[in-house]
């Protein structure tokens, strides 16, 4: 073998390598990058059915119930973005943080009834904390906006519910209440 | 008195180190060898040094010194003694220390160890080392110092994070450091060799043995800290694609890459400059790694705290040392001499294979880390990419890479034949065909499939590779017994970390067969799961330290004969208001039988419980693995070359191999 057909060789394993790479990467992109949508963008444009997405938002206080279904417990509650709510279904325990009137990012799938269907229900570590992507979403919907001050205290979201929420949308005041 | 003994003590460290990283590099260049003999003492003072302020740190928090800010934040009078310990490296400030204090032992190391290498490289490397040293040790002081005091102390600190109090977590970050900070070494020689503009074979040799280290130090940290997320996370996963996990992985990638390039180095001459180009990448994403997340830059549950005068400092320290050492190399990489091509069919051209699909395989994770945080600051998308992504791209580059795995070891170097290879690893062949034919009707995931079989096949070719240096089953035993007397350590560690990998591997391929049930019972019901009969037949309160729990027991029964007693928890933090779940795991090493106890409902006459079952076939092999391949890592370490017979830079010294 002369040089160069070694250094050919050697370039084209490089280029098959990272060529695949970067296909696999690209395609994977194309199907399983999970969008972050709140729940009034579910309402507007819901995801095709198989599409997982990360719906983000506030439990609504006292929306969260139980039914049974074949011996496995099944959770239900609203998760609202202060313009909409959307119904969560879960099977599974709940995370030890997981609290009314807290935000909360649960991974599923959009059912055509227009429930969400949730494989993952992420509360964070923190009782303070609070995901970026409902930060953000808040500050969108004019609930909350960083400008104004520190985010509202977790307890005062336990009035943030869908019911009362699209009667005054834009006019909240910045903190939330 | 202590904190400020700690305190001066860490600012006489910054102060060495400071020394360290310029007093040698001026006397390695002017061939003063009274200046390039500082250094060995320096970076063993600064050793001493930040042991030192370490130990004061860590005897504050013994003691119960609220007065220092740090300890008051992150302990409290009724945690365990353990966790006062291992407390300490739970926070910011603390890990920056204890980062630190790593980086000076890995100086001192160098200065203790490295007696044989060339007085101008030492210096050089410790110079290197001091230099970054004294970075960190400067942060540490100004952003993050662990031993500033508050007045007036408080009476009882705030507490640590539950999550934390477990011991699998108290020893998963010193572990996890030494593997990221082990890679500084390395990166050392490396801008040593830049310096000098000079790679050569026994460079290759100097470097490798302390990239061995790092990586078996960096390959535990990892598993013990996926080990970690299993059981005390209680989702039943292993590795959740985190920010944080992929920032231990990437360096790993990189990291096992340049074990095996500087191999090449060694042996062949070539692949100098790529070898050095690995040093400066695996380093620097090791230091990303830890910093990048820790500012908080991506999101994540690891990150301590968001504090812009730390990023900013962060940011510029990272930018010095990668981007310096990137511009040296490209000043200087094309000075050094490149070595020979080679033919693709050989040791060499299968060693160089391993690393292009090893960097495939890292620029991949690390495309997929990055992307989301690129995307939500560029254009203010928030999108994921989770485990569907990084399955997708990962295993299809995994694969091809574990069927050159099992040839790697059997093909000799500079020229090869396929054919004497192929004869000797028929049998590992016919065994993963066999695995292959049998996980299709098992498992239902193509790539599930090929993955057992591929794993099969990597054990299997590490079995035949020492049984043919053996010459087992065509010799008398008791030749074959002192062939393996005489049979260099390092060629056992290659295989078993091999195997090892091939163990994780199946361990993964048996975790996607996993099954589990969620299920709501009255105390004395019973459920069946993969074939067993799951009975709640108690729950009781508890107390225990700092907490209240509430403990269930389960009875698993296969075919009316007990196999376990689970004995999953609920622990209540009264001081953090806090919940943690405490999974209760029996385990026979085939699989793990895994309980998790859930919300309490209904009547207090007559309650239900909600519990998680979980059926992991395999699961405990993925542990297993890391730690062989650890082991094995050691196990190379240990050989006789690596100790004696220190190279010298003659030219035409040829290192006598056993092969």
């Amino acid at each position: 073998m002369t040089r160069k057909s070694r250094r050919l060789w050697l370039v084209v394993a490089c280029m098959i390598g990272l060529g695949s790479a970067a296909a696999l990467t690209l395609n994977a992109f194309s199907s399983n990058i999970v969008f972050f949508m709140a729940p009034s963008q579910v309402h507007a444009k819901p995801p095709p059915a198989d599409r997982t997405i990360r719906l983000g938002g506030m439990v609504v206080a006292g929306s969260v119930h139980r039914e049974k279904v074949k011996d496995s417990p099944v959770n239900l509650f609203d998760v609202t973005d202060g313009q909409a709510a959307v119904t969560v279904r879960y099977e599974g325990i709940l995370p030890d943080l997981f609290r009314e009137g807290q935000s909360v990012v649960a991974v599923g799938t959009v059912n055509p009834d227009g429930t969400f269907r949730a494989s993952e229900v992420l509360a964070k570590h923190d009782e303070t904390y609070m995901p970026k992507e409902v930060a953000e979403e808040l500050r969108r919907s004019g609930k909350w906006d960083p400008r104004f001050g520190k985010a509202p205290d977790a307890a005062s979201w336990n009035t943030m519910t869908a019911a009362d929420t699209p009667k005054k949308p834009a006019t909240q005041t910045p903190d939330g209440n | 008195m202590n904190p400020e003994l700690g305190n001066f003590a860490l600012a006489l460290a910054c102060c060495m180190a400071a020394g360290q990283a310029i007093l040698p590099l001026i006397g390695a260049n002017r061939r003063d060898a009274r200046l390039m003999a500082l250094a060995p003492a320096l970076a063993v003072g600064q050793m001493i040094a930040l042991i030192t302020s370490f130990a004061c740190l860590i005897h504050a928090a013994i003691t119960n010194d609220f007065s220092v800010q740090n300890v008051a934040a992150n302990s409290a009078v009724s945690k365990p003694l353990l966790y006062k310990i291992t407390g300490v490296w739970g926070n910011h400030e603390g890990s920056v220390l204890l980062w630190a204090m790593i980086l000076s032992i890995c100086g001192g190391a160098v200065a203790l160890f490295g007696r044989n290498l060339p007085s101008a490289l030492q210096a050089r490397v410790i110079a290197v080392l001091g230099g970054v040293a004294a970075g960190f040790e400067l942060f540490c002081l100004t952003t993050s110092n662990p031993f500033a005091r508050v007045w007036p102390a408080p009476l009882d600190g705030q507490g640590m994070n539950p999550l934390l109090q477990d011991p699998g977590l108290a020893f998963h970050p010193p572990i996890l450091y030494t593997g990221y900070v082990g890679f500084a070494v390395p990166f050392a020689f490396a801008i040593a060799a830049l310096i000098e503009g000079r790679v050569d074979a026994a460079w290759g040799r100097w470097v490798r043995p302390w990239a061995v280290a790092a990586w078996c130090f960096l390959t535990c940290g990892i598993a013990m800290g996926s080990w970690w997320s299993y059981y005390v996370l209680g989702w039943g996963g292993y590795w959740f694609w985190d920010p944080v996990e992929n920032a231990s992985l990437i360096p790993w990638l990189t990291g096992t890459a340049l074990v095996h390039s500087a191999i090449v180095v060694e042996k062949r001459e070539a692949l100098k400059i790529w070898t050095v180009l690995l040093a400066i990448g695996t380093f620097s994403f090791s230091l990303s790694g830890t910093f990048l997340v820790r500012s908080g830059i991506l999101n994540s549950v690891h990150a301590f705290a968001n504090d812009p005068a730390r990023g900013v400092f962060i940011l510029g320290l990272l930018a010095l040392v990668i981007g310096g050492s990137l511009l040296l190399f490209a000043i200087r990489a094309p000075q050094l001499t490149t070595g020979g091509l080679f033919s693709p069919v050989s040791r060499e051209g299968l060693l160089v294979l391993n690393n292009i699909l090893l960097c495939s395989i890292c620029a991949v994770v690390l495309t997929g880390t990055m992307y989301p945080p690129f995307m939500s600051l560029l254009f203010g998308k928030t999108i994921s990419v989770g485990k569907p992504f990084f399955d997708a791209t990962t295993i299809p580059l995994a694969i091809p890479l574990m069927v050159f795995m099992g040839f790697g070891p059997m093909v000799p170097w500079k020229r090869a034949q396929m054919w004497p290879v192929l004869r000797r690893l028929w049998w590992a062949a016919c065994v993963a065909l066999l695995a292959l034919v049998l996980a299709t009707f098992r498992m239902r995931d193509i790539l599930a499939v090929l993955a057992t079989a591929t794993a099969v096949w990597v054990i299997c070719s590490s079995i035949a590779d020492i049984a043919e240096r053996l010459r087992l089953f065509r010799q008398p035993l008791a030749q074959s017994w002192q062939r393996a007397r005489s049979l260099p350590r390092a060629v056992f560690g290659a295989a078993l970390a091999h195997a090892g990998v091939g163990i994780v591997v199946l361990g993964i391929a048996g975790m996607s067969q996993a099954a589990h049930r969620i299920v709501e019972v009255h105390v004395g019901e019973s459920e069946m799961l993969a074939g067993d009969s799951w009975t709640l037949t108690d729950v009781h309160p508890a107390e225990g330290p700092n907490y209240s729990a509430l403990v269930a027991t389960i009875e698993v029964r296969h075919n009316g004969r007990l196999i376990t007693t689970l004995h999953p928890s609920k622990r209540t933090f009264a001081s953090q208001h806090q919940t943690t779940t405490e999974v209760a795991i029996h385990t026979n090493l085939l699989a793990d039988i895994y309980g998790v106890l859930g919300d309490k409902h209904g009547d207090d006459a007559n309650p239900t419980y909600v519990l998680r079952l979980h059926y992991n076939p395999l699961a405990p092999w993925m542990w297993l693995g890391g730690l062989i391949m650890a082991f094995g890592g050691a196990l190379s370490l240990s050989d006789r070359r690596v100790r004696v017979g220190a190279p010298r830079r003659a030219k035409t010294v040829d290192v006598v191999v056993v092969q």
